[in-house]
């Protein structure tokens, strides 16, 4: 299977979808262990990021993420705005070319989008951050010989999970010190919904 | 929560219109972006310094804009920091052809936002310096730092310094050596509430006070029961010294910043024991500051802040400024 650009809308759309519908509960974990704005910043974010692309013929999954991505850098602020929009951005940058992207290269531009993270943020694994879903998830998805909305989900849910036990050492939660552990990690609960919204899309393609 | 707003998502946009018009003379707001800049902006073959960050932390930043401060301040949604692309209006709107300072926080949100931004004006050739302030104690780790109402006496001293027309890379080294001089350290006795979540950023009890507070409502390093303004000064101004190890004859400018909701009363008499202590420490008060200088919303609470001082950092904190924040 390849991915599509109307499967980068969908995963966008329903990316927005459920991050509007946990707003309050990302604010909530922001709220714990950092400055509680996060499910504001994503919320906005994602909210604009669906009224750029609507409306708009793309002929590229590529050209589909460099709007996501540059959305997101003008639009979130905080520091889930340059990370995700950076995320995207490298994606953007690994699948151009193709109209639609094969397994591979889809893999191949999220390995990018987590590095560019990585870079971006200075952070690594085990630092309590987004980081902490991304390259897991990437590692296992890598394993996969073709998109597999099973292993997307609970890759995800299982890095997510995690971040709970890890004391921060990146990111306002890192001010905390041991008092950050025991709180999941707001922008790894964001990117987990953001790969929950690649796991529904690509359901039932297969 | 009781709030003099209009609707929540709107309190940044109307609150820069709002500070335009009371300084016509002196601020302009680019248009379509929430970037104030001075209104002789740019000036030419002068540094240019812009600062921001999140909003709430009136009359940071947008109050410290004028002749001798800041040429633009930048203003991110309530406690969140700007898109890369609006600090690179700032910088584009101040570059008088001789580069620009980006004074940053210590947050991984504003160091992300405003390096992108550096990058952007790099790429159109535009001369771009950054200095990261990080003068808070309560963090234990000196690189993990986070920039508090020490980055005021930055704004004060590269603006200064920037006057003299002074090149870029002379303005960014005062700034650094203001930074590598000055410690901050901050007690909250009630949170503030987002206009946006309406919600108090954490529980405090009647009784308690949070010990090395941020200015974003974040909790702080240890939650204490409530003591009198004598022991809350002591606290503070300990922790600000011992990590500043000054000497006898050394010379501090003060600042003893209100949060939000302390009284100015309240201000002065942590302001009084703060003075006491540093007498007693035969350390001289040059210049002392008390007042709402970076704020957190509505929070209940102070912070001290010493700046040791040589002769360079005394003659360019006198000099003069007309931002309508910080006149000297
Ligand atoms: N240095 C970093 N590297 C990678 N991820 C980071 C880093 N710092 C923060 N994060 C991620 O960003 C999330 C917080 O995003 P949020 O939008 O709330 O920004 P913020 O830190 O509050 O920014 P601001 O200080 O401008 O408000 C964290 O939960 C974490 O996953
Ligand atoms: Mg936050």
């Amino acid at each position: 299977m390849a991915f599509t650009v109307e499967q980068a809308l969908n995963w966008l759309t329903k990316s927005n979808e459920k991050i509007q519908e946990n707003k309050d509960y990302l604010s909530e974990l922001d709220q714990a262990i950092g400055d509680g704005d996060h499910g504001i910043n994503m919320a906005r974010g994602f909210d604009e990021v669906v009224k750029k692309l609507d409306g708009n013929d793309y002929k590229q999954v590529a050209d589909v993420w460099k709007d996501a991505a540059m959305t997101l850098m003008s639009k979130v602020g905080g520091a889930s705005g340059p990370l995700f929009g950076t995320a995207f951005l490298k994606m953007s940058m690994a699948a151009k070319g193709g109209e639609a992207v094969s397994y591979d290269a889809f893999i191949k531009a999220l390995e990018d989008g987590g590095a560019g993270i990585k870079q971006r943020g200075k952070a690594t694994e085990g630092e309590k951050t987004m980081v902490d879903v991304w390259s897991p998830v990437v590692k296992q998805l890598k394993e996969a010989k073709d998109f597999d909305a099973g292993l997307i989900r609970d890759s995800s849910k299982s890095a997510m999970e995690a971040t709970k036990d890890i004391i921060a050492t990146k990111g306002r939660a890192a001010y905390l010190k041991e008092r950050s552990k025991g709180h999941l990690d707001p922008g790894s609960v964001s990117s987990y919904y953001i790969f929950q919204a690649l796991s529904d899309c690509i359901e039932g393609e297969v | 929560m009781k709030k003099i707003i209009n609707d929540p998502n709107q309190v940044v946009t109307e609150m820069l219109d709002g500070v335009v018009g009371a300084y016509p003379g002196q601020i302009k707001r680019i248009p379509d972006t929430n970037v104030v800049t001075k209104k002789d902006a740019p000036v030419q073959s002068k540094v240019g310094i812009v600062s921001g960050g999140g909003s709430g932390h009136e009359p940071a930043h947008a109050g410290y804009i004028g002749k001798g401060m800041l040429d633009a301040a930048v203003a991110g949604e309530v406690f969140t920091s700007p898109t890369p692309d609006q600090v690179f209006e700032a910088i584009k709107a101040v570059d008088g052809g001789s580069g620009v300072l980006l004074v940053i926080k210590n947050y991984s949100g504003d160091v992300m936002n405003f390096e992108m931004a550096a990058e952007m004006a790099e790429a159109e050739g535009v001369d771009v310096a950054q200095v990261i302030v990080k003068d808070d104690v309560a963090i234990e780790d000196r690189d993990g730092r986070r920039g508090v109402a020490g980055t005021i006496f930055v704004h004060k001293i590269a603006g200064a310094m920037a006057e003299t027309g002074a090149s870029l890379e002379e303005v960014k080294a005062v700034a650094e050596k203001v930074i590598a001089n000055v410690r901050s350290m901050g007690v909250a006795l009630s949170p503030c509430v987002m206009p946006a979540s309406g919600k108090p950023s954490f529980e405090l009890g009647e009784d308690e006070m949070e010990v090395g507070i941020g200015i974003h409502g974040e909790p702080g390093t240890e939650r204490k029961p409530l003591a009198s303004a004598n022991e809350i000064a002591t606290e503070l101004t300990k922790h600000v010294l011992e990590d500043l190890e000054l000497s006898g004859s050394d010379e501090v400018a003060v600042m003893v910043n209100g949060l939000g909701a302390s009284p100015e009363m309240e201000l002065h008499l942590v302001n009084r024991k703060v003075q006491g202590i540093l007498q007693e420490k035969g350390v001289k008060a040059y210049k002392t500051f008390v007042g709402e200088y970076m704020t957190s919303l509505e929070m209940a609470g102070c912070s001290v802040t010493l700046l040791k001082l040589d002769g360079q950092l005394k003659e360019l904190l006198d000099s003069p400024s007309d931002a309508p924040a910080f006149r000297s």
